[in-house]
């Protein structure tokens, strides 16, 4: 490490963390005349669970009323179907459906729908087995009943991070990838950020760290028994190729149990089928997310399979693409963590599931922290919404000749498997935090997201970073 | 547009030859890829052509060959040009910088190839960043971009990609630890195993897997390797530690065959490719199919003749019509020891040549085709693998049935 410090500018909020929280913290205080930074220590935005996870935004019923939770996943549900026509990211209103295969357990059915009653959500029906089948021929045989909840939806999670992270650099904010956060100190309600040779000033922070949450916020505490600390729990995940995308329309979840919702199946916005996850603790000795965490095991994939044939008959799993997994961060208490432990700095810790569902929510919630503080105004100039990269093989032919008539590199297409072109490429190069390496650009394209996972496409992508970035073939191949 | 090809590999340029020596006036070929070729272009390394050219070439000039005869006899080379759709009428859609359109053909034949079976069809578990390949992505890396991707490599499957890459990456100065094959025997060909392994003094470690890939970071640091037992189910208490930051996978190759489905064109769930007459076409009047995406072969010069086949039948459809008989066709079946025989069904009274591979290997094998209980033809042969396809000639008279069977003694 250098010892030369390098003094950035002031800001009035540092956000740390570029996953859905962060980056939906950006865009809500990008409405405001802030100057607002966002440092991520990995080499993108939405590395961490956001990447990996379940995708899907929970109607809001099973969460205990009066919870954090409850309240800000009813209200997050409410805002994503909106959100993602504002901002132009995949979400698909498919539903869900609790499954219960023991008259035993029926009760816990009414249970979860006593509470749909408490949190207020819409739309959540207790339906028989016939119905069931009817709606969903795969679910194992012996359902007994389910709960059927219309509201909910499936998204691309980091479609929709990466949607407010450039709606909210369109609106002014900066966004610093790889910069790991490494002090915070508080002094004359300033606070210095360090990150490695760099000092960055604000007024006010918010902790929005995921897995490393416990971690960013214990640099202010007074001493060890002021520590907070999360529990980092691993699931691990099947994603089948497109190709069985019908195997099951609604998101089916079974009874949840100690350990959280259980196992899933569900289709995905992105028209492939997942299945996961499980839930293992890790033991935690280190302070971010490593390679390490996140790998899938023998015993947890067999776990997921296991559970996983309990719901449905048939899962045509020789279509599985990839596996993969993700850590949540866990709470001792069980729910989200918003507060202001010290003045100026605002938490966001143990934000696992529903955490997606209700981060648009949280971010308000965040931001009403941070406003009360700094007393803002908006912004007269603020873009309110976000064009998507295309859709290549969606559009109808009309609408490719008219594209390729406007840029030729629509009409060279990089990726077969998803049908993305080289136009699209440059574009999630180009745009606000763009990708920097070949895993960006799958989450911003789906290029290498297919059946071939790249072996044909991402030769060719490694030309066009080359050309957009400079970057030597050593670098794109070892991040 | 009288004849459209899908794909400008061996199989589309060979087919496309031949359509022209026919006589046919209006071939196009469509290649998703700047240069025709296919993956032909990747294999630097000899072997190709012996058939066909009667002597030892490379892929490139192999390719280069049917390059050189098709524009001489006048076929039309799209490049640049991805197909997007296509269907049960022969419409082709498809994209190129030049934009987007649609062409009716009279005739379809397809040649898209194969892609590799991923990691993620394998569910190995463990580390899931940089360092991972299968085997022809790392040739493409290695022959046409010039990059080396790591130093110590374990090669999983013995494909002839993967022995190819073996003998590749030794010659660019990586130590290639061994290869890891799942199977009691390679399915790979003998004469590959002999010159990519055998004389680098590369293991090859039959009935063998990885069971975990471990990395930091981005790194590949390692993969653990057992033995497996004749469930081919890994023996745990035998996993063993191999430092390597390169693991390639050459562990399957799998027909592209998502346009095929979209005209609905009827696949094997054995190949993966389209179910063929002898004269190569699809259940889908006007459509063939031929090389790779029908069934994978081991030799491009065996592609080659099985395009030749396709052009001919294309051009004599478009001039004729069909000449398939539904009511009269004969199914062809895989007997006793047999994967698979291509073509899937045979029309009365005609000579043709059934390839097939075998589902093990069988030493002392007798070759034998019946319909019925009754004998057409009996081959003998020393060994059989799965790894080189077989090829039987027979004229199938009045057949009503036809299975091709191996016997051992």
């Amino acid at each position: 490490m250098s010892n030369v410090l390098e003094v950035s500018e002031n800001y009035d909020t540092i956000i740390i963390g570029g996953g859905i929280v962060g980056c939906a913290a950006a865009w809500a205080l990008s409405q405001y005349n802030l100057r607002v930074l966002l440092l991520e220590s990995n080499n993108d935005i939405t590395c961490g669970a956001t990447k990996a996870n379940s995708g899907i935004v929970h109607a809001g019923y099973d969460c205990v009323p009066g919870t954090l939770k409850a309240k800000l996943n009813a209200e997050g549900a409410k805002m994503f179907p909106m959100l993602a026509k504002q901002l132009d990211f995949p979400l698909k209103v498919n539903g869900s459906m609790v499954l219960c295969f023991d008259k035993a357990e029926h009760s816990h059915i009414e249970e979860l729908y006593d509470r749909s009653v408490k949190n207020g959500i819409p739309e959540v029906e207790i339906i028989s087995a016939e119905q069931a089948y009817q709606l969903e021929p795969n679910i194992a045989d012996g359902l007994y009943s389910a709960l059927l909840a219309k509201t909910a939806a499936v998204i691309s999670p980091w479609e929709a991070a990466i949607a407010f992270a450039e709606n909210a650099a369109t609106n002014g904010v900066q966004f610093l990838i790889e910069t790991k956060v490494t002090n915070i100190t508080a002094d004359n309600g300033l606070f210095e950020v360090f990150a490695d040779n760099q000092k960055f000033i604000a007024k006010t922070l918010i902790n929005a760290a995921g897995t490393s949450s416990a971690y960013i916020r214990n640099f202010l505490a007074k001493d060890k028994s002021d520590y907070e600390e999360i529990i980092p729990q691993r699931g691990q995940y099947f994603l089948l190729d497109n190709a069985h995308k019908n195997f099951v329309k609604h998101t089916l979840f079974q009874l949840p149990d100690n350990s959280g919702k259980g196992v899933l199946v569900a289709p995905t916005a992105d028209g492939n089928i997942i299945v996961g996850p499980n839930s293992e603790n890790i033991s935690k000795e280190v302070d971010f997310t490593t390679a390490e965490d996140v790998k899938t095991t023998k015993a947890g994939l067999a776990d997921v399979l296991e559970k996983i044939a309990i719901s449905v008959k048939g899962l045509p799993i020789n279509g599985n693409i990839t596996t993969f997994a993700g850590v949540r961060a866990k709470h001792s208490s069980k729910d989200f963590v918003i507060d202001e432990p010290f003045p100026g700095f605002v938490n966001a810790l143990g934000i696992d599931s529903p955490g997606l569902s209700a981060a648009p929510a949280i971010a308000l919630m965040l931001t009403k922290l941070i406003t009360k503080k700094l007393h803002p105004t908006k912004k007269a100039d603020y873009v309110a919404t976000r064009r998507a990269i295309q859709r290549f093989g969606e559009l109808s032919f009309a609408e490719k000749q008219a594209l390729i008539a406007e840029n030729l590199k629509y009409g060279h297409v990089v990726c077969r498997c998803e049908t993305v072109t080289e136009a699209d490429i440059i574009d999630a190069i180009r745009r606000p935090v763009g990708a920097r390496n070949l895993d960006a650009i799958k989450r911003r394209t789906r290029s290498q997201a297919g059946r071939c996972q790249g072996g044909f496409c991402s030769l060719k992508l490694t030309d066009i970073l080359q050309n957009e970035l400079g970057l030597s073939e050593e670098k794109i191949w070892s991040c | 547009m009288e004849l459209l090809i899908i794909g400008g590999g061996p199989a589309g340029l060979s087919a496309a030859i031949k359509a022209k020596e026919q006589g046919l006036a209006d071939v196009c070929v469509l290649e998703r890829n700047s240069h025709m070729g296919g993956i032909l272009n990747q294999c630097i390394h000899h072997g190709f052509g012996l058939h066909i050219f009667d002597e030892e070439l490379t892929g490139p000039e192999y390719a280069q060959r049917l390059i050189d005869r098709a524009l001489q006899l006048g076929v039309k080379f799209m490049n640049n040009t991805m197909v997007t759709d296509l269907d049960e009428n022969r419409l082709v859609t498809y994209v190129s910088p030049n934009g987007a359109a649609q062409v009716q053909a009279n005739a379809v034949i397809l040649g898209m190839g194969c892609r590799e079976r991923t990691r993620g069809a394998l569910r190995i578990p463990g580390f899931r960043g940089r360092g991972i390949f299968s085997a022809g992505t790392a040739q493409a890396l290695v022959n046409m971009r010039g990059y080396v991707p790591g130093k110590r490599v374990v090669i999983l499957g013995s494909g002839d990609i993967g022995l190819i890459m073996a003998r590749r990456m030794s010659l660019e100065g990586a130590e290639v630890i061994g290869v890891f094959e799942l199977n009691s025997f390679s399915s790979g060909l003998k004469r590959n195993i002999v010159q990519c392994l055998d004389d680098y003094g590369i293991p090859l470690h039959l009935s063998h897997t990885v069971t975990r890939i471990v990395g930091e970071n981005y790194n590949l640091t390692g993969v653990y390797v057992a033995p497996v037992d004749e469930t081919r189910t890994p023996i745990y208490a035998q996993e063993e530690f191999i430092p390597c930051d390169t693991l390639l996978l050459s562990v399957g190759l799998i027909p592209e065959n998502e346009l095929s489905k979209k005209a609905g064109v009827q696949l094997s769930s054995v190949t993966g490719g389209a179910i063929v007459n002898s004269d190569l076409s699809t259940n889908v009047n006007g459509i063939f199919s031929c090389g790779n995406v029908l069934h994978v072969h081991d030799l491009a010069d065996d592609v080659t003749l099985e395009a030749y086949r396709a052009g001919v039948a294309a051009v004599d459809f478009i001039r004729n019509g069909t000449k398939i008989s539904q009511t009269n066709k004969i199914a062809v079946t895989a007997g006793k020891n047999v994967c698979y025989v291509s073509p899937n069904f045979v029309q009365p009274n005609e000579e043709i040549e059934l390839l097939f591979r075998s589902d093990g290997v069988f030493r002392k094998a007798k070759i034998t085709v019946k319909d019925g209980e009754n004998v057409i033809k009996t081959l003998k042969r020393r060994v059989v693998a799965p790894g080189e396809m077989e090829k039987v000639k027979i004229n199938t008279g009045n057949m009503k049935g036809c299975t091709v069977a191996i016997e051992t003694e």
